[in-house]
């Protein structure tokens, strides 16, 4: 009989404690494919963020390090410059990349690390229980925002991809979603082209996913993945921001 | 290699190239620049890296990635930067990792001042940083120690799989001595087995201080504090001064102010009056054993420091009230001169002192 689907080897054979609806266990699996197709599992090494993705150094069968809130990228740094021939990706949601991790953030993006981030935005904060994030869109309820973001005092909702473009260094930034079965296999080629550009040495790489958090946001999954569609995309453009030159 | 005359930092910076670090991770702060700044022209030179860090919270965590991927690495800073290390420092004890960091002494509270102090040595002797843990730390004297030291720190820490941390005042950093590098013999270390470094023929390795089952992380909590109690059986160091002689008093000092003891001692001797320098080189693990041993042939102790007396609590915790300890400091970047620690031994010997 020939296997038609089986799980890549560079995820572990484990169940998650995700949510049902999330799509942390798309992106997981993405990044597991892309790591198996490019053949370097044996020599990548993953960085765990703090966040929903915390124990993602469970999930993925490769070397793992479980970094503190938001320094993720510079722990991936440290390995990277240690040892350049390795394969180096962090793993992050909105408030480890683009809150208490900002400034590791832009640094890591502006010197060029030959690495690559996988940014799961989500709009909230979702392990500690749903309060608000960098993302989390104007008028959207938290918990510390329940009646919906101000942003006259909370700010507007940070574009991160658009905001990394903007640096002078050349990288690699893009947005996707995961949403329905099309936007999953163009994830994967971005995927693909993002682990690409660190393999060849050519630039930093960062993706920005969209991603739907049923348990805070009170949806069920179906009802997360329309407002995702209706209010996510309009906000947060999808699409290539930045290609090395 | 010949003595040469060097700055306290760059011997620091050349010391840690000699012990094999190619890797340096750092944020400017006043008084150890010339750290980050000598590692910048050096490590090129023997094919290693230099990071400038975009802050000491940055730094600290590339050196806790370098670590977890097998290889020796170094960040420097003065004091308010290591308050921002913390938070790395107590993730790589609880992940295990050996790491050596300097923390080049200045004034604090807040941003202080940039002249020598030993304000930090609560901070550094124990831990530091949030969990039950602690670093061990070796606090040099003259810039020959400072370079030996930090090439033993990185076999202390590749050895015990936890940080260690010299700790200088701003004077080591500061003043030049000379230094010289002797050819060591190499020496046995454990492999780095656990590094995340690719799994190329074997099991995934995890690099990682959560554990949210009570009972492992009590478990991690014992095993980590284990190798404490190896410290101190093993790795306690200490010097001296006049300890042959037959002294009443006993100064207890440690770095560059423990060289003015020693001077005034000297003065002291001179003039008929014996007294003995305990010089504690581990400020974590003390050398409380050797402490015992000196306060105990003495009638008092004066502990001299750049802080308000931090040492002084320990000290007197250690002699359990077996002999009275005294204190002398000075404080904000000042530095005690030779004739106010004669003038606080004398005062002491003459009984006019509490």
């Amino acid at each position: 009989m020939q296997t038609v689907f089986a799980r890549p080897e560079s995820l572990a054979t484990v169940s998650t404690h995700y949510c049902p609806g999330c799509t942390h266990g798309i992106i997981h699996r993405l990044v597991g494919e892309i790591l198996d197709e490019l053949g370097v599992r044996e020599r990548t090494v993953g960085i765990a963020p703090v966040g929903c993705a915390v124990l993602a150094y469970n999930y993925f069968n490769c070397d793992m390090i479980e970094s503190s809130h938001g320094r993720a990228t510079a722990v991936a740094t440290g390995v990277k410059r240690a040892r350049p021939d390795l394969c180096v990706f962090t793993y992050q949601g909105d408030g480890d990349l683009a809150s208490i991790g900002m400034g590791e953030t832009i640094h890591v993006a502006n010197r060029g690390e030959k690495i690559t981030v996988i940014f799961v935005n989500n709009a909230i904060y979702g392990m500690t229980g749903g309060q608000m994030a960098p993302t989390t869109l104007p008028g959207q309820v938290a918990t510390t925002c329940p009646l919906g973001r101000e942003v006259e005092t909370a700010g507007w909702p940070i574009r991160m991809a658009e905001l990394l473009a903007s640096l002078r260094t050349p990288a690699y930034i893009t947005r996707v979603a995961v949403h329905t079965p099309l936007h999953v296999a163009k994830a994967k080629q971005v995927v693909r082209k993002a682990f690409q550009h660190q393999l060849a040495g050519r630039c930093f790489s960062l993706i920005e996913f969209l991603s739907t958090c049923p348990t805070n946001w009170g949806m069920t999954p179906l009802e997360a993945t329309r407002w995702l569609e209706a209010n996510m995309i309009p906000y947060y453009p999808l699409g290539e921001y930045k290609t090395p030159e | 290699m010949a003595k040469k005359l060097m700055k306290g930092c760059e011997a620091i910076g050349e010391a840690a190239i000699q012990a094999g670090c190619r890797l340096f991770f750092g944020y400017p702060i006043t008084p150890q620049n010339e750290i980050p700044e000598y590692m910048a022209a050096r490590l090129p030179q023997v094919g290693g890296t230099f990071v400038q860090a975009e802050s000491e919270l940055a730094a600290s965590n590339m050196i806790y990635g370098a670590s977890a991927a097998g290889c020796r690495c170094l960040t420097s800073s003065s004091s308010p930067g290591i308050s921002l290390m913390q938070e790395a420092i107590s993730y790589m004890v609880g992940s295990e990792l050996p790491a050596v960091i300097v923390n080049i002494m200045r004034a604090g509270p807040g941003l202080g001042g940039i002249l020598p102090s030993q304000a930090d040595y609560r901070q550094a002797v124990k831990g530091g940083g949030h969990g039950d843990y602690r670093v061990l730390v070796l606090c040099p004297s003259s810039v020959q120690e400072a370079a030996d030291l930090v090439i033993d720190a990185f076999d202390l820490a590749d050895r015990y799989r936890n940080p260690v941390l010299v700790l200088g005042d701003g004077l080591i950093g500061q003043m030049m001595e000379p230094v010289e590098f002797k050819p060591r013999p190499p020496v046995a270390l454990p492999p780095k087995d656990w590094a995340a470094n690719g799994c190329k023929g074997r099991k995934p390795n995890i690099i990682n201080s959560l554990y949210l089952v009570p009972e492992v992380c009590e478990q991690v909590n014992h095993r980590i504090a284990a190798r404490y109690q190896v410290w101190e059986e093993k790795e306690t160091r200490h010097s001296g001064h006049n300890l042959d002689s037959k002294y009443d008093l006993l100064l207890v000092a440690n770095g560059s102010v423990a060289r003015v003891c020693q001077t005034a001692i000297d003065d002291l001797k001179a003039s008929g009056v014996e007294v003995g320098l305990f010089r504690p080189i581990s400020l974590y693990p003390f050398p409380i054993k050797a402490l015992r041993e000196a306060a105990a042939r003495a009638k008092n102790v004066l502990v001299v420091e750049l802080n308000m007396g931090q040492m002084r609590d320990d000290v007197d915790s250690f002699l359990q009230g077996r002999v009275p300890v005294h204190f002398y400091g000075r404080q904000g970047g000042m530095m005690a001169a030779p004739e106010e620690v004669i003038e606080q031994a004398r005062a002491i010997l003459a009984g006019r002192s509490n």
